[in-house]
């Protein structure tokens, strides 16, 4: 039997806010969440801006116990525990008791590279001999499965408990794992997300591609410019986003305020062939995900009214938009509503799709497309297959009713899941 | 340092790494960190790197598996003051 899913529970910890009120209100109002990053220029970054969650010290003790603060040093994991604990109780729902897991509900929360200050004052220690030195908290802060593993622990989560890795595809198909264990019938409830750190060790492999915007460090809030004729590459980023997804049945049992449905979704990857490289995505294989996601479904691509790109602000953008409009055959006006939220809080890496997931299902909740910003130039490329009425530069009252979100990854690899607006 | 200062000290470190439904009066001479205190196992290693800094001692691996209970770390940590000073 397969059942339907809903989202009855969204936590974040974006650069942009933390917590949904706070996320929720920087979206409509284009609040930006990049900023300079001083540690950056001392380090002779080209790149010395970045987004980055700000985290008051005294929220931490909500979230850990004076135990697990000890020695924490992994800003992802903090990320995690603070958007996943969010999300939970957003869905009103309980911790297991102390001595009984909860069998039903598991975890799939990913992350590219956990603990990178950890594992670096770890390594500090080690090559000075001092390997005794390191105590307990090593391991389950630099193992990427840490972040399920804390969030199991604090949930008592009793089914599956597991975290997925696909570079910046890495929410978005988490939602996917998340959603199939729930339709199979294998799971009620899954609490989904990502994470991802801060800090130069993660972003520094990207500054040394060059693919990061170098002439911003004096502009941040406008280094980040998706779909703009001058966007000038990613602007790194770091947070988390989660969702509670839930079978429709436990969901109206228990009552529960229901965000949107997840229709279905598909993930593929291009093979690295053709024009797909390890850094590139492969048009065909994007074009063949979007449409298995639609034909997943069961819908048509022209009941799409709102798609939330990968666009990460490069001149790559304009190819992504042409394999939306082939994939979803819908060109000028017939194009959906389209915006990308990195104008705001940059790429966030392996967070990225879960917190733009929260940011699309928050779109359906408030009835409303989020405004691009620093866009103003559009890049004349994706004129050509998209109406300008079609990129909101200010947020607008729109209710999506089918919202297509995509997400790819470096090794080719892509995710698109379909929500939407809930109406039994 | 007196015994009773030495006991002290080793209480409040062991706190710290007491599960919440343990309270701290239940830590006695006799308590066994694992069986009693319920204490994680993983957590042992921490309270000995712990007792380390506090005392200013070194303690072996043979240290460590010898000390199952509060009074047999009180016990290596008066074996281990005495050999320094």
């Amino acid at each position: 039997m397969s059942h339907r899913v809903v989202i009855t529970g969204l936590g974040v910890c974006a650069p942009n806010g933390v917590g949904l009120q706070d996320f929720t209100h920087s979206l409509q109002h284009g609040i930006s969440g990049i900023r300079f990053q001083p540690r950056l220029k001392q380090l002779q970054f080209s790149c010395q801006i970045a987004g980055e969650p700000l985290i008051k010290d005294n929220v931490l003790q909500q979230y850990f116990t004076p135990l697990q603060l000890r020695g924490l040093n992994a800003s992802g994991l903090v990320y995690g525990v603070i958007a996943g604990m969010d999300a939970w109780k957003d869905a009103n729902l309980p911790l297991a008791p102390k001595e009984t897991p909860d069998w039903d509900s598991g975890i799939v929360f990913g992350t590219g590279i956990l603990g990178a200050d950890k594992f670096r004052e770890s390594i500090y220690a080690i090559d000075q001999g001092n390997t005794r030195r390191l105590g307990s908290t090593s391991v389950m802060q630099v193992m990427a499965s840490g972040i399920s593993a804390y969030l199991g622990g604090m949930l008592g989560a009793g089914n599956q408990v597991t975290t997925n890795s696909s570079a910046c595809t890495t929410g978005t198909e988490g939602i996917l794992m998340a959603y199939e264990r729930i339709k199979s019938g294998r799971a009620t409830r899954m609490l989904t997300g990502s994470c991802s750190d801060s800090g130069p060790y993660l972003w520094a492999g990207f500054d040394s591609m060059r693919i990061l915007p170098r002439n911003y460090n004096e502009t941040p809030e406008k280094a980040s410019r998706p779909m703009s004729a001058t966007a000038a590459g990613f602007v790194p980023g770091s947070g988390a986003g989660a969702l509670v997804l839930e079978s429709l049945e436990s969901a109206l049992n228990r009552g529960a305020t229901i965000y949107a449905e997840v229709l279905g979704g598909a993930v593929n990857s291009g093979g690295q062939r053709g024009s797909g490289s390890m850094t590139a995505p492969n048009s065909e294989a994007v074009v063949r995900c979007i449409e298995e996601a639609v034909q997943a479904s069961g819908i048509h691509s022209a009941d799409i009214d709102t798609v939330n790109g990968h666009l990460t602000a490069t001149s790559k953008d304009a190819l992504e938009i042409s394999n939306w409009s082939q994939a979803l055959k819908g060109v000028g006006t017939d194009f959906p509503y389209i915006n990308s939220f990195k104008g705001l809080f940059g790429h966030c890496l392996a967070a990225a799709g879960s917190i733009e997931c929260v940011a699309s299902v928050l779109q359906i909740e408030k009835g409303q497309v989020f405004g691009n910003v620093n866009c103003e130039d559009l890049n004349p490329a994706i004129l050509t297959l998209v109406d300008p009425i079609k990129i909101p530069r200010k947020t607008i009252l729109h209710q999506p009713k089918i919202m297509a979100k995509a997400s790819f990854g470096f090794g080719d690899v892509n995710a698109c899941v379909i929500f939407s607006a809930f109406n039994d | 340092m007196t015994e009773a200062a030495r006991y002290q000290k080793l209480k409040e470190i062991v706190t710290i790494y007491l599960p919440e439904d343990v309270a701290v009066d239940m830590i006695t001479e006799e308590s066994h960190f694992i069986n009693e205190l319920n204490i994680n196992s993983a957590n042992l290693v921490d309270i000995v790197l712990d007792v380390e800094d506090a005392f200013d001692i070194l303690l072996e691996n043979e240290d460590m598996d010898q000390m199952q209970t509060v009074k047999d770390a009180l016990a290596i940590i008066d074996t281990k003051l005495t050999k320094t000073s």
